[in-house]
């Protein structure tokens, strides 16, 4: 079986994207995503530029808030709330794994 | 095809009101989401939930269900017995859609598989004219962040076979994993997710990547941790050590005075990129064992020679 190699991008802090390609890359339209902003669940690189732009990381983030909102009904407060409390978790998480690597988290 | 038996899934009794198995969905929805649980069963769980409650929470399929009877057990050999539905009519029965969640064949016999699970409606607005985004997870080594890797990925494709019934194909993709890349990363595949509907564009497959546990490093973010065992008298009168990194054997200087978790750092030893992350040297002191008499003799003679009261802090 012959296979396909494909390179894909790394979605890194180097990557941006413009408000339309950030919509389109989470299914969403402008005002989903400028709730978000208003929010602070999301920041575009400059929030004074007149056409907004995001890092690739801010996506991650979008995509997770998409998942909570459809899966467990999360309004946007509460979907602000997750992430910082769901970043948070991971970095005490990946510590914990440091420091006691026997145990299983 | 198993028996599934919802209410167990749900842990809820046979009887539970409505409202009951609308609170146990919430609580278990919350408690498997993928983005919240990391346990190595959670998007299996939340699938399964999902699924007991798509049959619950609708009273007809719930009322059609609960007439299979009580006699199955979860996981039973099963087959639905001829005319079990007679009397019920569900909409989408039968009807395939691109969209179709991964139900279990035992739910798909029993109400086809047009429908969609739980709380995963598509919210319909913004840009629908293409296909949908897929999401994975890729295991690396610690190495392959270093020198980057190629790994093969195999993902589950629905498609339509040529009469018209959905299934799901195997495909197996190589995907260049780049140096430089940290746990929690995302790559992404465009057009690599599911096909768009009609002629338009597919969606984009996005691979989360995830490290392998190290046999002697520790990951978090860009940095690694290094436990590094030295001697008390490295530690006491200063040394030269040799350590390991990802990148080959360096010489590290440890302080005179260098107590048991000193973290020493190599600057740029991390994970490389832009801004490279560092390595940390934990010093961890060993004692040698007193198995001869003359390291015994040493031992007495540092207890004798040292006024050294390591629990003078604690007022003892």
């Amino acid at each position: 079986m012959t296979r396909e190699t494909v390179r894909g991008q790394l979605l890194d802090e180097s990557i941006e994207l413009s408000l339309t390609e950030f919509c389109r890359a989470c299914s969403k339209d402008t005002t989903w995503v400028s709730a978000l902003v208003e929010e602070g669940a999301l920041e575009p690189v400059d929030v004074s530029d007149k056409h907004w732009r995001f890092t690739a990381v801010s996506l991650q983030r979008a995509h997770r808030a998409m998942r909570l909102e459809r899966d467990l009904g999360v309004n946007l407060a509460g979907i602000a709330l997750a992430l910082e409390l769901l970043e948070e978790l991971e970095t005490l998480r990946a510590r914990l794994r440091r420091i006691d690597s026997n145990q299983d988290i | 095809m198993n028996y599934k038996d919802y209410y167990k899934i749900m842990g809820v009794k046979r009887d539970a009101s409505q409202d009951e198995i609308k609170r146990a969905y919430r609580k278990l929805a919350r408690k498997y989401h993928p983005d919240v649980s990391k346990a190595a069963d959670a998007e299996a769980r939340f699938k399964e939930v999902g699924e007991a409650y798509a049959v619950l929470k609708d009273p007809e399929k719930r009322s059609a269900y609960d007439q299979l009877g009580q006699d199955f057990k979860a996981g039973q050999e099963f087959r639905p017995p001829p005319d079990w539905d007679a009397g019920f009519e569900f909409s989408g029965r039968g009807s395939s859609n691109a969209d179709a969640p991964d139900y279990s064949d035992f739910f798909s016999s029993l109400f086809g598989q047009g429908f969609k699970p739980a709380g995963r409606a598509h919210t319909g607005r913004g840009f629908q004219a293409r296909g949908e985004d897929h999401h994975a997870k890729v295991m690396i080594d610690l190495e392959d962040a270093f020198r980057g890797a190629t790994r093969g990925i195999t993902l589950r494709v629905p498609e339509f076979d040529n009469s018209g019934h959905l299934v799901s194909r195997e495909r197996t993709l190589n995907v260049k994993i780049p140096k430089g890349v940290k746990p929690g990363q995302r790559i992404r595949l465009s057009g690599q997710g599911a096909p768009g509907p009609g002629d338009s564009k597919a969606g984009d497959l996005y691979l989360e990547i995830e490290f392998n546990p190290h046999e002697i490093y520790k990951v978090e973010g860009p940095d690694l941790y290094l436990d590094l065992p030295i001697t008390p008298w490295e530690a006491a009168l200063g040394a030269s050590v040799a350590v390991p990194t990802p990148e080959g054997t360096v010489n590290l200087t440890i302080p005179a005075g260098t107590s048991s978790g000193r973290k020493l750092r190599l600057k740029g030893r991390g994970i490389p990129g832009t801004s490279p992350g560092n390595l940390y040297v934990v010093a961890q002191i060993t004692v040698p064992p007193a198995d001869s008499d003359a390291a015994k003799a040493l031992y007495q003679k540092m207890q004798q020679e040292l006024s050294y009261n390591p629990r003078s802090a604690l007022g003892v």
